[in-house]
């Protein structure tokens, strides 16, 4: 079963590679964009015993460093 | 004096860090690597040094930070074995939960490589009883990842505790309140961003670091 993570910085932490991004849409000419956030996706192939508390346990002990990042679980 | 660096795949400071502490010390350090499970028997100071452990990949420091040697350090630091991180030892000390915090993307996204004013906030610890309170001293940086952040309630904390050993004394990367270098609450980890290991020798342009080694190796004589 694939199993997929969305890691997002939380609210309120700045972001400068989002904002990196955000100068050079602009610079591409893009307007209307009014903030940018860069996260990681991380997507995982795992058996089907393993428990929604397990995932959360992998994203809580290694994918998300939940000190500047909050995480999504979402099973394919 | 028993000391030990604990070499990751793809620290790069570590030789650095073994010069430092055997010029120092005045014996070379055991050469741990990330795989090994425990550390020398009788190790009295424990270094992690800078470098990009397991390219940076994840987060810096993560893996490393959850490498089997990890586990041993965080036991030695419990029972008060000092621990110091420098630049991606920092960041592995924040990841394995040593130190508070976590250590960003410069803000100015670029790498900063330069030697830096640091202000010694705190004179009071193992590490920095060799400074005056206040004093301003030089040592390199070169990293990527240095932007200190907590929230503010941890940052009010850690100030109020006297756990901010080192304050940059102009922006350097975006770190909160400038902050350098922290303390645990047991004062014996130390994490820092500068580079003390490259200020030990003239020719490095400065031997403002040597103090901090021989303060934090003096004390355990």
């Amino acid at each position: 079963m694939k199993v997929q993570v969305y890691v997002t910085l939380k609210p309120g932490v700045l972001d400068p590679q989002g904002k990196a991004i955000h100068h050079a849409l602009e610079g591409l000419g893009f307007s209307g964009v009014s903030d940018v956030r860069a996260g990681r996706f991380i997507e995982l192939e795992v058996a089907d015993e393993v428990s929604d508390a397990d995932l959360d346990a992998m994203c809580a002990k290694l994918l998300a460093n939940t000190v500047i990042e909050n995480y999504r679980i979402e099973r394919a | 004096m028993k000391t030990a660096v604990i070499v990751f795949p793809g620290s790069n400071c570590d030789r650095d860090m073994a010069v430092a502490l055997e010029r120092v010390s005045g014996r070379a350090p055991a050469m741990v690597w990330h795989r090994e499970t425990e550390l020398p028997d009788g190790t009295e100071f424990i270094a992690l040094p800078g470098g990009f452990s397991y390219g940076d990949y994840l987060r810096s420091g993560a893996m490393a930070a959850r490498s089997p040697i990890l586990r041993s350090v965080a036991d030695a630091a419990g029972r008060g074995v000092p621990v110091l991180g420098v630049c991606n030892g920092f960041q592995v000390l924040t990841e394995a939960g040593l130190l508070p915090g976590a250590l960003m993307r410069n803000a100015g996204l670029n790498f900063v490589c330069r030697t830096v004013p640091l202000k010694v906030e705190n004179n009071q610890s193992l590490f920095t009883s060799g400074y005056s309170a206040g004093e301003v001293i030089d040592i390199p940086v070169a990293h990527h990842d240095g932007n200190y952040f907590a929230d503010a309630e941890t940052l009010d904390r850690i100030e109020g505790e006297g756990r901010v050993a080192f304050r940059y004394a102009a922006p350097v990367n975006g770190s909160a309140r400038d902050i350098a270098g922290v303390l645990n609450n047991s004062g014996n980890v130390l994490g820092m961003m500068p580079h003390p290991e490259r200020a030990i020798d003239a020719a490095h342009g400065g031997t403002d670091g040597l103090r901090l080694f021989e303060a934090a190796l003096g004390a355990l004589v």
